[in-house]
């Protein structure tokens, strides 16, 4: 089943792209994601598939097109990263709250200024609160896995929401890992034939999308939609374990790494939680018993289920590739919020890393751990946010 | 159980009803009112043309008749284009409710 290859992440979001043949793709070029759609591109110029190409001239126009093909009736993608992303602000607000499920691979990369075509989660965070649906990914492997299950999930009759698939930016677009590519028949029927609901093409019965809907209802829209993102979870996780069956590679709202016996643990999303799983087990034959846990789904988030798997812990570090200046890091406030439903509140620190594609060292991993060793003992933080690996 | 109120809106907030404008009455909005003198009326259909509202009714005969109260909103931009007979308005506004 299946076969073995190596690509990069943005070739195999491509390819599950590909597999999946939707009817409709705008897209804008914006580096590290060009070549991800570049490849998509050239599957439709050279009849591998029938999508229907729309060029247009920025990400705003790439969204608004997405947006008007998935009212019409289509499966529609696209792909963007940083600077694309912000251009679409607006429009990913009107994706969400009209429930249209557009898939979109985010190539996660560094907003300016100053300019930096690297790779950090800056833009996918400043995304949080679009209604979006977002997947982290680890490796090339996952994005691709996790590109064909968002269809799944944003396209559930019960969802019908947008649903954005990030990867790291270079790390992870642009290096070539071994990649287990499903095939293309059985990604068809994994995915199934999009049911179109309420098309504006369904010309019998004509509707119109985009009301005006001021004091009286605007409230009630925004709590149902708040409504139909806590289902999310519970679909997904039906969608992973249908997948599981279908490949044996296994996922959850979030991965955990040696974590059920561990005294202190690292939170940390996307590519850097390789390095860390591997300084992990250099800590446990030292005798420390320390994990990890990587979120994969931060949109919604799984506070309490993130709450119940490190309730146990003396101490946690979140790592954060993203930073809000003035305030904690996005992924420690989320973690913050899981530990409220806590009856033990475990110290924890928040770390800056990573911004715009700077490396994550084992020895950074070293650093946290070291210091969450020195936390676990004596129960005293001293300071709750830094930045690692900064020059000083 | 019973569906709480917001459960109950269209997904998306798509709007169903094709010409369910219909429905919403702008007329209540007007402060102002268009009276039409049948006498200084030349039938030049002017306001019908202008009107935003479609406010201006004609009848199958192709004459125009009274205003549709129920959407006019008092915008007076068919007083304003009115020609009139030889220089007196077809139509002029009126402070609404004297
Ligand atoms: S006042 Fe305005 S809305 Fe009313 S009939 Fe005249 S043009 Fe139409
Ligand atoms: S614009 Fe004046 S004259 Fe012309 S049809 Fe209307 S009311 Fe009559």
């Amino acid at each position: 089943m299946g076969k073995i290859v190596a690509v990069t992440g943005n070739e195999a979001c491509a390819e599950a792209l590909k597999q999946i043949n939707p009817d409709v793709c705008a897209a804008y070029p914006i580096t590290p994601a060009t070549d991800l759609m570049q490849r998509f591109a050239g599957f439709v110029s050279d009849g591998k598939i029938d999508t229907e190409m729309v060029l247009v001239e920025s990400e705003h126009s790439a969204m608004s097109a997405c947006i008007g093909a998935a009212a019409a009736g289509g499966r529609v993608a696209t792909a963007t990263s940083s600077q694309g992303l912000a251009l679409m602000w607006e429009m990913l607000y009107i994706a969400a709250g009209t429930r249209l499920p557009i898939i979109m691979p985010l190539v996660n990369r560094a907003l300016s200024a100053p300019l930096n075509i690297h790779g950090d989660h800056s833009d996918g965070m400043g995304a949080r609160d679009t209604g979006w649906i977002q997947i982290y990914s680890e490796n090339a492997q996952e994005a691709y896995d996790n590109t064909i299950q968002a269809f799944r999930i944003a396209e559930h009759l019960d969802i019908r929401l947008p649903a954005m698939v990030c990867l790291d930016g270079f790390i992870v677009s642009h290096s070539i890992e071994r990649v287990e590519y499903i095939d293309d028949a059985d990604v068809k029927n994994f995915v199934g034939k999009f049911k179109a609901v309420n098309p504006l093409l369904d010309l019998d019965n004509p509707k119109s999308y985009g009301p005006l809907i001021l004091t009286d209802m605007y409230h009630e829209y925004k709590r149902a939609q708040h409504e139909v993102m806590t289902k999310v979870p519970g679909i997904a996780l039906e969608v992973a374990a249908e997948f599981e069956k279908m490949t044996g590679r296994k996922y959850g709202l979030f991965e955990t790494y040696r974590l059920e016996d561990a005294e202190i643990a690292i939170v940390v999303m996307s590519s850097a939680a390789g390095t860390t799983k591997d300084i992990i087990d250099q800590y446990r034959d030292k005798g420390v018993k320390a994990g990890l846990l990587k979120p994969r789904m931060f949109r919604p988030f799984p506070y309490v289920e993130i709450a119940d798997a490190l309730k146990h812990l003396k101490a946690i570090a979140v790592l954060d590739r993203a930073d809000s200046f003035g305030g904690y890091g996005p992924l420690f406030s989320e973690i913050t919020g899981s530990v409220m439903s806590m009856d033990t509140k475990p110290p924890m620190i928040n770390k800056i890393f990573g911004l715009g594609g700077r490396d994550y060292l084992p020895n950074q991993a070293e650093q946290v751990l070291d210091e969450l060793v020195k936390i676990a003992e004596t129960g005293k933080v001293e300071t709750i946010k830094e930045y690692l690996g900064v020059r000083e | 159980m019973s569906k709480k109120y917001w459960e109950t809106l269209p997904q998306g907030s798509v709007v169903l009803e094709a010409g369910n404008s219909a429905k919403f009455k702008t007329g209540s909005w007007r402060s102002m009112r268009p009276k039409w003198i049948e006498e200084n009326c030349i039938q030049c259909m002017f306001c019908w043309m202008y009107c935003p509202d479609m406010s201006v009714k004609v009848n199958a005969e192709g004459k125009r008749e009274d205003f549709n109260f129920d959407y006019c909103k008092g915008c007076g931009i068919c007083a304003l284009e009115c020609p009139g007979k030889k220089g007196n308005k077809a139509i002029v506004m009126e402070e609404e409710g004297k």
